[in-house]
Parts: structure tokens; C-alpha cells; sequence
């Protein structure tokens, strides 16, 4: 799986001003039987997207993508599943960022496993992006830093030295895993002793 | 250095550390389903790349299974392929599958235990949240993407960072219809579904020690849903007991040489845990969620909290459900009980929901859905003549599969109706667009199939 390289990002927003957006929401049970990896973006978020007859509910904000490539959603996002689908539908749907106060582990896991960038900044800060609606957001990936454009609020986020080289590459972690493969057959042989 | 059973389990499978980065963990045992591997296995194979060691996986097909009907094809296309798919995929790549009908075939957490594919001291993972169901066994065990299914096929390996601990306490005695779904069902409304957020759990005290191994993986199960890695209980007797003579256990003398190093899985006097809280047994009641996570739960004859109108998110969940601050479930009508899952779908959780309804008859109002999580249970069910006591009852029995707990196969629960599910999840939609679910554990959705309405359980006398 390659992934576009992630440095700095300067995008407008969709928020989903929601706690606990589990991945059930992100991408419904129903729509992960298909055996590849692409096309999950149409179906992101469908039930808050479309009403029981399949008709697009046009009140929803995620309908009205005009391009934004940042998510800010609420506390613990991507909670529930494992399913990376969640991820997949997320960027597929033209995302590169997430914003939240808090992520569930998994998702982040899968997240950046796919160059999608999650983002936790403290709840305060995403407050001040929920009250900024229509400003510009920009992550500086190699500085670990978000800005609220036309505030010029910034905060620095954290995220591990390794997962944020692989990002900014655009590297994932199957190709060193590959490189360690003879130490893992030391382990193996060392473990049977 | 004073260790916690993790830290044991958790040195003994680094095989190196990245400065300032993850470890590179060696996984034991790897489970996979038809819903997140073919994209693994694409993945494989576009790299040029064979499975490493295909005797460490395992494979069954569980989501997309109808619960009828199983000796013929499966009519939906969309589920009939990534079942295809697996069966073909496990083929070329020389890994072990359980298709549908087989004798071994079931949900995987519930098969995995049941053929002694889990034993102790292992680190497993499976694309799949519940893994940390088989962490009751003592064991580092957790839920993956499916690019790391892909890593795990390619190396054995992944890239792990050691998380938090948290040691969770419960000590003394439950009381009469409390079970173990209520006990995690009551950790959680406490903690609240992110309380475990970069944590591993390790599930302790006089009550846990005292529960079978079923009871353990019903609350390891859940440790997911507060958003932690994954949740352990050290391995006891009642764990080997368990684990002797199952298909795959190890046998004779290697028997006696795993049991001799499972006794070290304990965690040490005076080992620190980053995060501990202690819960007394006497304070849970049989428990029911009313809203959409898992940690909207409260006492089957409690209310619900009056300043969650303050909460968008909390309001946005009641409307979801139709109910409202303040009020109480019991005596609310239901539509569908569904018992079954990886949490409650054992042969103890059928015993418990036919104590209930033998001698009594279904409600007409509601449709049940009882669904063994594995061939061996269903077979055990007719062996035991549980079968003949709910069917006598007015209750039907399926076939195994991950059923209603999430709406991927037929068995879904239509908009707006009102389920008491012993699953794990109570997201909106999880069980069919619309649908309204109130998780519970096999006692309660007993006394709601019979009445109809949520009913404390304790109101009707059963042997327990
Ligand atoms: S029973 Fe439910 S939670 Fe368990 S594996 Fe199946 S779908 Fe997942």
C-alpha cells in the first residue's frame, strides 16, 4: 500500500462536532464486503449522509465537501471496529487529516498505517476550531503543529518520531518488518532451545 | 524488577526495540475472518510475498454467514464472495480454514479457545477488536488493522508500541441473576468507553479469580469497548482445566512442560501499574445500556441519568433510542432478544438464558434470535437437552455465525425496533439501520423474551 507523502497541509474543514464517532458511523457494517481496498469513500459516514430511502439528507455538513481535506470530529473518534475500512472510506473520501481531542487506538493504528494523518490536540483547541467555522487549518507534519489560519492560534501535536518519518516518505512498516525477517528466525530458533 | 503478568508476556516476544520507536513483536498465533484479509492477501501478493508461517494461522468464515440453511450456498452475492475469497485465498497460501458446516467452524473468538487453538502466555491478534476475548487465557491478545494482518502474514511480526497498564479489581461476591456481562457492562458505565485508551487492561481480585473461563472471556471481551488494547486474567487451574485435552492443546509431556511455565504467568507482589481501580462485587446489579456505546449502561431497574440534557452528544443518542433523561426501561416494550456473539454466545450463556425459560413460554411480541457462536456448541445444546427446553419454550435455534451482532448478514434488526442483545456493541445502525439495541447479558434478555418488556430478572424465581 503506497501512500502520498504527508508534510504540511493547508485545507479548510469539515467539523463533526460529535463524541465517540465509532467506525459503525465511519463506514456501516454492510459496506465492507467488497474484497479490495478502494471505493469505500462514497459510503463514508452514510447514514448521517443519506435517509432511509437512500435520498442525501441535505442538512448534512458531509455532503457539501468542496474539497476539504481535513476531518474535525469530536472526543475518541473512531472508536468500535477494528475495521480499516474506516480509514480507507476516510481518505478515499479526499481526507488526509483528522482532528480530534482523543483517538481510539485501533483507528489511529490504521490511520497511519494508510498516510492519514490523526491529530490530537486538547479539547480546548478543538473547541476554538468548532468556534472558527470556515477558517483555513494548517498542519505542519515535520514541525508537529496545527495553526487556525485566520487566528493564527497554533498548538503542537504529538505523534512518534518513527510513525512521522514514515509519513513524511510516505514508507510503511511492512518493508522493515521484511528487513527483519532473518532476526526473526533467530528468535524462532532460540525460543525452541 | 517487579513485573506484571504483560511485562512477562511482553519481553519474552520482543525480538528488538527501534530507538525512540516501536518494538518488533513476535505474534504466536494469528486468527483471521473473510471481512478484513482478502485485502491482506492482495496486498501479499502484489508485493510477490508468501505467508511466513502459515501453520500460526487460522482461518473461519463468521460475519457474513446466514444462520439458516447453512448446507446451501449462500444466496447474497456480496456475502458469498469475500466467504469465496477466503476459501481461496487459504487454500493457495496453505492455511488452515474451517469453512461453513464444518464441526470446528464458529465465531473465531469463540472457536479459538474452544479447539486450544489460545493457550496462555501467547501474543495473538486477529483483524478483529474482540481478539482481546482470548486475553482471558493470560494472554497479550489484540485487535488489528488489516494492513497489519498483511504484516503478520508477511513476517509474524509487528510493529508494536508496549502500552499502559491498568489493573482492574473486583472483589467479593456477585449477586443472585448477576453475571459477567454485567460486571464489565458496570466497569464500563463507570469508566466510561475511553477510560482505557492506550492501555492494557489486567482483570484481577477474588470475583474474577472465581469465575469460569467463559465468564473471563465475556469480560476481556469487552475491554475493547473502553477503548483499551486489550484485557488479561492470569492463568489458574481453572484456565488448565480448561485447556487440557482440547483438539489443539499440547499433549502428554508438553502438556506438563506448558503448564510448568503458564504457573510463572502471574503478575508480581508490588509490580506498578500506570492506572488501577477497584470495583466491589456486591455493588453491581444486573445491568441494560440505553443509549449508543457501551458505556450508557445502568442497573436494569435504575434511570436514566436527568443531566445528559446538558450533553449534545448524550441527547443526539436518546433521540436515537426514543427515550429520555430521567427515565426508567423497566417495563418498556421490546421487539427482538438476540443471544448469542463472541461475548455471550457459549454454551454457559445458553445454560443461563434456558434456566430462565424452562417451564415458561416466549413472549407472542417477540422475535428471538438464539444463535450459538460455534458448531460445538450447537451440537452441545442438543447433547445437554438445552435445545429441547428453549424449543419446549417457544424459542427457535440458529446456526453459528456472528448473527445480529452486526448488520453484515441477513440477521438484521429492522429501523426503529427495539433489541435486548447480548453482544457488544450498541452503536447506532450496528444491527441494522435504525435499529435500537440494549445490551445486556443472557439472564436479562431471558426474563425480557418471556415478558416481552425489560423485566428485572430477580422478579422471577429460577434456579440460578
Ligand atoms: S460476534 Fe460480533 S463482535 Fe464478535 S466477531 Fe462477530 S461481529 Fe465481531
Amino acid at each position: 500500500m503506497s501512500f502520498e507523502k504527508f508534510t504540511i497541509l493547508k485545507s479548510g474543514t469539515i467539523n463533526v462536532p460529535i463524541e465517540n464517532i465509532d467506525t459503525d458511523q465511519i463506514i456501516p457494517a454492510r459496506f465492507l464486503k467488497t474484497t479490495s481496498r478502494e471505493g469505500f469513500g462514497k459510503n463514508l459516514f452514510y447514514d448521517w449522509r443519506y435517509d432511509s430511502q437512500g435520498k442525501m439528507i441535505r442538512s448534512s455538513e458531509l455532503n457539501e465537501n468542496k474539497g476539504e481535506k481535513i476531518l474535525v470530529a469530536g472526543r475518541n473518534f473512531g472508536c468500535g471496529s477494528s475495521r480499516e475500512h474506516a480509514a480507507w472510506a476516510i481518505y478515499d473520501y479526499g481526507f488526509r487529516a483528522v482532528i480530534s481531542s482523543f483517538f481510539a487506538d485501533i483507528f489511529k493504528n490504521n490511520a497511519l498505517n494508510n498516510g492519514l494523518l490523526p491529530v490530537q490536540v486538547s479539547d480546548n483547541f478543538l473547541d476554538r476550531i468548532f468556534k472558527n467555522i470556515g477558517s483555513d487549518i494548517i498542519i505542519n507534519l515535520p514541525e508537529r503543529s496545527v495553526t487556525i489560519y485566520s487566528t493564527g492560534e497554533t498548538e503542537h501535536f504529538q505523534i512518534n518520531s518513527y510513525k512521522q518519518n514514515c509519513l513524511i516518505n510516505g514508507f510503511d512498516d511492512i518493508e522493515y518488518l521484511i528487513s527483519c525477517r532473518h532476526e526473526t528466525e533467530n528468535f524462532e530458533n532460540n525460543r525452541k532451545k | 524488577m517487579k513485573r506484571t503478568i504483560f511485562d512477562k508476556i511482553w519481553d519474552a516476544h520482543v525480538i528488538k526495540g527501534i530507538t525512540e520507536g516501536p518494538s518488533v513483536l513476535y505474534i504466536d498465533r494469528h486468527y483471521i475472518h473473510e471481512v478484513t484479509s482478502p485485502q491482506a492477501f492482495t496486498g501479499l501478493e502484489k508485493r510477490g510475498l508468501e505467508v511466513f508461517r502459515p501453520n500460526q494461522t487460522f482461518a473461519t468464515c463468521d460475519h457474513n454467514v446466514p444462520t439458516i440453511n447453512q448446507h446451501l450456498p449462500i444466496s447474497d452475492q456480496s456475502s458469498r464472495l469475500p466467504v469465496e475469497k477466503l476459501a481461496e485465498n487459504t487454500k493457495k497460501h496453505r492455511i488452515t480454514y474451517f469453512p461453513l458446516g464444518d464441526k470446528r467452524n464458529g465465531v473465531v473468538h469463540i472457536i479459538g479457545p474452544e479447539l486450544g487453538l489460545t493457550t496462555c502466555g501467547m501474543t495473538i491478534v486477529c483483524g478483529d477488536s474482540h481478539t482481546s476475548t482470548h486475553g482471558a487465557f493470560g494472554n497479550i491478545a489484540f485487535g488489528v488493522g488489516t494492513s497489519e494482518v498483511e504484516m503478520v502474514l508477511a513476517t509474524q511480526t509487528l510493529l508494536q508500541t508496549k502500552p499502559r497498564q491498568m489493573l482492574i479489581k473486583v472483589d467479593g461476591e456477585l449477586g443472585k441473576g448477576v453475571c459477567a456481562k454485567d460486571i464489565i457492562l458496570y466497569i464500563i458505565s463507570n469508566l466510561g468507553t475511553s477510560a482505557g485508551t492506550g492501555y492494557f487492561l489486567e482483570f484481577a481480585g477474588s470475583t474474577i479469580a472465581s469465575l469460569s473461563m467463559e465468564e473471563r472471556m465475556t469480560i476481556c471481551n469487552m475491554s475493547i469497548e473502553m477503548g483499551a488494547k486489550g484485557g488479561l486474567i492470569a492463568p489458574d487451574q481453572i484456565t488448565f482445566n480448561y485447556l487440557k485435552d482440547r483438539d489443539y492443546s499440547p499433549k502428554g509431556e508438553a502438556w506438563e512442560e506448558s503448564v510448568k511455565y503458564w504457573e510463572t504467568l502471574k503478575s508480581d507482589v508490588g509490580a506498578i501499574y500506570d492506572a488501577v481501580y477497584q470495583f466491589s462485587a456486591e455493588e453491581i446489579n444486573p445491568m441494560i445500556t440505553y443509549g449508543t456505546n457501551p458505556g450508557m449502561g445502568i442497573s436494569v431497574t435504575g434511570s436514566i441519568a436527568d443531566n445528559l440534557k446538558d450533553n449534545p452528544s448524550s441527547m443526539k443518542a436518546l433521540e436515537y433510542m426514543g427515550f429520555a433523561p430521567g427515565e426508567k426501561l423497566i417495563g418498556k416494550r421490546i421487539d427482538y432478544v438476540f443471544l448469542g456473539s463472541c461475548t455471550n454466545g457459549r454454551i454457559e450463556d445458553f445454560r443461563a438464558f434456558a434456566s430462565i425459560v424452562k417451564g415458561r413460554r416466549k413472549h407472542p411480541g417477540v422475535i428471538a434470535w438464539l444463535v450459538p457462536g460455534s458448531k460445538q456448541v450447537e451440537c452441545q445444546l442438543e447433547e445437554e437437552g438445552i435445545g429441547d427446553v428453549l424449543r419446549k419454550a417457544g424459542f427457535e435455534i440458529r446456526q453459528p455465525g456472528c448473527s445480529a451482532c452486526l448488520a453484515m448478514n441477513d440477521d438484521k434488526i429492522p429501523s426503529g425496533k427495539y433489541c435486548v442483545s447480548t453482544s457488544n456493541r450498541n452503536f447506532e445502525g450496528r444491527q441494522g439501520p435504525g435499529a435500537r439495541t440494549l445490551l445486556a447479558g443472557p439472564i436479562v434478555a431471558a426474563a425480557a423474551a418471556i415478558n416481552g418488556v425489560i423485566t428485572d430478572p430477580r422478579e422471577l424465581s429460577y434456579e440460578f
